[in-house]
Parts: structure tokens; sequence; C-alpha cells
């Protein structure tokens, strides 16, 4: 399984053969607090890097998840819908949002890797 | 709207340490710096309440006593509860309201004795005590409290909670208050809330609020709760919060509350708005407010656009999220008079997309206050 590269939206993307799988930060979940809701693209949707294409919403608030490349959604996360609080509780594996087969690969070397997500978190706090 | 711009410095409570000791993401709120949730998050803190006690700080909110003969008819000139009949050891739920029958904010009421003690929401108090003390006869006083603080113990367990501190408390009944001493504390304690739930509110010094905090926080079954538990406990009981779901375009008949309006204000109808008031009560008025339940799990906030099965517009989501009791989106908001039945299909334009709801009678969790 290859590193996790971040977006300054706090999308996570992981490569995963010609998809990428995209979720949301440790630090996401944390800000937005209990996930009770989540809206999914649709399968086959061709979607722009920086183009909203979920929501999650928590007791609190809306919030929407953007597309960190270019490409069309192949796959999406269908245990969300029963239970969204794999978000909080696992962010980074078993709850993750929906997968891309990138038009580009080259604009993933492009997003932020763990080292520097960390220090963008450091810079924003 | 409660919130304050980013500018401008915010206000803390005396509790404010104690907060951030127990770790609570800390947020803008009506120019206070409040605890949203603690690190268990809120529905943890929600389902708490519902099962055992929560504390709440609620020191933003607007403390005030109305000093002098003739108090109880001074505030009568702002608001169509009956202040006059309320009983020594008497509390009560009201609105200020203006000429055109809007409700300026809501409040409650005791009655002490010698003086009459009032809380007002925090982003209204300015407004509402400057409006209160222009109104004023000669010989009447009006004394704010911002010297002291304001706890809220919420739950099923807060009378057993309370009475290691204050074995009194246990003896008030609904809406009942009294000066006592809680944890050694001079305070005043009234049996009420904003969570549906049995539980007090306790007005002491700003100085003790802190130790007093500790000592409650520390008892068997109680632990803290922030703004957003608060939120979502007073929209599963149904209870209105202004700025959301009533305001000064809002009557009373329209927000349900002409239960707030004293049977001898209905006969002198002589409060603000109350032309209004009146013609609303014999005609029905155009629009009310109704509990909402969307069909499926997504949530519908508060301005959402609601529609008639058919598509025509017939209002609006005043407040909407997650019920943590309920387990399911829950939602207030106003609707055309003949939209307004329990059971009546609704949908609700959320990103775009018409989500079928229903209207469904409040509360959506039964109340459980102290009988």
């Amino acid at each position: 399984m290859s590193e996790l590269r971040y977006t300054k939206d706090h999308e996570w993307l992981r490569t995963d053969g010609d998809a990428v799988t995209v979720g949301i930060s440790d630090h996401a979940q944390s800000q937005l607090g209990d996930v009770v809701f989540v809206e999914l693209p649709e399968v086959g949707r061709e979607v722009e890097a920086g183009e909203a294409v979920a929501v999650v919403e928590s007791v609190k608030a809306a919030s929407d998840v953007y597309a960190p490349v270019s490409g069309r959604i192949v796959e999406v996360n269908s245990a969300l819908a029963e239970d969204p609080g794999l978000i909080n509780r696992d962010p980074t594996g078993e709850g993750w949002f929906f997968k891309i087969e990138p038009r580009d690969p080259a604009e993933i070397e492009k997003l932020m890797d763990e080292a520097a997500y960390a220090a963008y978190l450091e810079s924003q706090a | 709207m409660a919130e304050s711009s980013a500018d401008t410095p915010l206000r803390e409570t005396p509790l404010a340490a104690l907060h951030r000791e127990l770790g609570a993401r800390m947020v803008p709120f009506a120019g206070y710096a409040m605890p949203l949730h603690y690190p268990g998050g809120i529905v943890a803190e929600h389902l708490h309440c519902r099962a055992a006690a929560a504390l709440f700080d609620v020191s933003h909110m607007g403390q005030a006593e109305l000093i002098g003969a003739g108090a109880a008819a001074a505030l009568e000139r702002l608001t169509p509860a009956d202040v006059q009949g309320l009983g020594p050891g008497r509390q009560r739920y009201g609105l200020f309201t203006n000429e055109a029958g809007g409700i300026e904010d809501d409040f409650m009421v005791a009655n002490l004795g010698d003086r009459l003690f009032l809380v007002v929401n925090a982003s209204r108090k300015q407004a509402d005590f400057d409006r209160l003390a222009a109104a004023l006869p000669a010989g009447l006083r009006l004394a704010r409290r911002e010297d002291r603080a304001l706890l809220a113990l919420q739950g099923p367990g807060a009378a057993a909670a309370l009475a290691a501190l204050a074995p009194e408390a246990a003896t008030l009944p609904f809406l009942g208050i009294a000066e006592m001493a809680v944890a050694g504390v001079p305070a005043l304690v009234s049996r009420s809330g904003y969570t549906g739930e049995d539980g007090f509110e306790i007005a002491l010094p700003d100085e003790r609020a802190e130790a007093v905090a500790r000592a409650l926080v520390g008892l068997p079954g109680v632990a803290p709760a922030g703004l957003g538990a608060r939120d979502s406990l007073r929209l599963e009981a149904g209870l209105c919060l202004y700025g959301n779901d009533i305001d000064a375009t809002t009557s009373p008949v329209e927000a349900r509350l002409a239960w707030t309006i004293g049977k001898r204000r209905r006969e002198a109808w002589d409060f603000p708005g109350a032309e209004r008031v009146r013609a609303e009560l014999a005609a029905g008025p155009r629009r009310l407010r109704v509990g909402i339940r969307p069909e499926g799990r997504q949530p519908a906030r508060a301005h959402t656009p609601i529609l008639s099965p058919d598509g025509a517009p017939i209002g609006e989501v005043t407040s909407g999220g997650f019920g943590p009791t309920v387990n399911g989106p829950i939602a207030m908001g106003y609707v055309a008079r003949a939209h307004a039945a329990d059971g009546t299909a609704l949908a609700l334009v959320v990103r775009g997309k018409a989500l079928p709801a229903h209207v469904v009678p409040l509360p959506f969790v039964p109340h459980r206050y102290a009988r």
C-alpha cells in the first residue's frame, strides 16, 4: 500500500492500482465531530480536481469534500450509508469515501506528503 | 447571527479556565468564547444528559433583577405574560413582543418576593435590558447581574446529584425557585432548563462559580456538556432558539407560544402587538411552527426551503440537524397553515434535491420534568 497524500482541504488520497482511494484526514474528522450522514458521488461521474463531489454532515454542520485529482469516480464506500461513524473511527481506513481513476497521475505527485501535511496543520494552528 | 465578528475580542465566562482544562473546543457565540463540546463529542454529551446528568455553562445569558413596587406591572408593558399572577418562589417562561406582534426575545421571570429575577438570551441582553430600563416608571430599578455566573445541571440524575451539595434543591417543584447554599456558596436555584429533562439552573457569584462547577462535575453521573449538545437537546425537546425559530417577525401565535399569554392579558389585550395576536387567534395565523421529520438519514439545516409535495413553496426550516436520542434527522420550521397538520407530507430542498419529509408533533422526545 502506498503512502498517503493530502490536500489543503484535508482530503487524503492513496494510490491503489489504477485508482486512488480518497477520504478525509484524522484532523478533519476530529474538527467535524460525530459524522451522521454522507452524500457520495455517482459512480461513473467525471470530476475535476477541486470540485465538490461529496458532503459530510456532522451533528452541527454540513461540509463539502473535494476531488483531490481529476478523473472518473469508479467506486464509493457504500458501508458509510449504514455506519457513517466509520469516518470518525477509522478515517484513513474503513472510513474512505470514493475511488477515482485519475486522468493524469502526475497530479498526485503535486499533493502534500505526510510530513508536508503535518507542517501545513502546524502552520494553520 | 449570534456570533460576533472576528475583530471584536471575545468575552469569557468565569469557567473559561475550567473549560480549557476539561479539553473543550471553544467557539465564539453571542460575543463569548463558549465550549462547543468536550473531548467526548456532542452525541456522547447529549446521550449522557438524557441518561444521567450534564453540566452546562450558560453564564453568557443575561441576568437582571427588577426591584421596586409595581415591578410585575411594569414588566407586563413589554410582554403578554401574566407576571402579576406569578406567585412568590415561582418562575415562568415569557416573550417580549413588539408593536407589530413579533417576538423581541424569550425569557424566564421569577418572583423572588421583594423583586423579580429575569434571565434573557445572551445575544439579546443588551437590547432587552435597554428597552426595559427605558420603559420603567419612576421608583423602579433594573439591576443587571453581570457579577453572576449561571450553571445548568440537566438530566434524570440531576436531582440526586445536586442533593449531595444542596439537599434543599430536591424539594423544589418544576419551575420553583429559591435561594440556597450550593457547596456552601449562596446561590439562586430554579428547577428549570432547556433540554426537556428534569434539572436545575444555578445562579451564583462569579468568583465562586468555578469551585461549584468543579464540585458538580466531580459528582457521580455528572459530565460537562457544551453548546452543541444544548442545541440538539432543546431541538429534540421542541424548544425554540431565539434568532432561529422565533424573531422580531414571528408572532407568538405563529410560533405556537400563545400559551405564554396570560388569561387576564387575553381579556385586556394590553401588551405590545396585541392587535396582531388577537386577529391571529381569531382567524388563524398565516403560518405555523411545526416539527419536521425528514425521511432517511440526511439532515435538513436552518433556511432549507420547504415545498408542498406538488412543488409549491410553503415555508422554511428554522432549526434542523441530527437528534442523537431520536437517532435520525429532525427539524422545526414554519409552513403555511394549510400544511401544518401532523402527518402532512412535505419536501425539503437540500442541495438542489427534494427530500421527502412530514409534519410531526413536538416534542420529538417527551419532556420528563419533575412533577
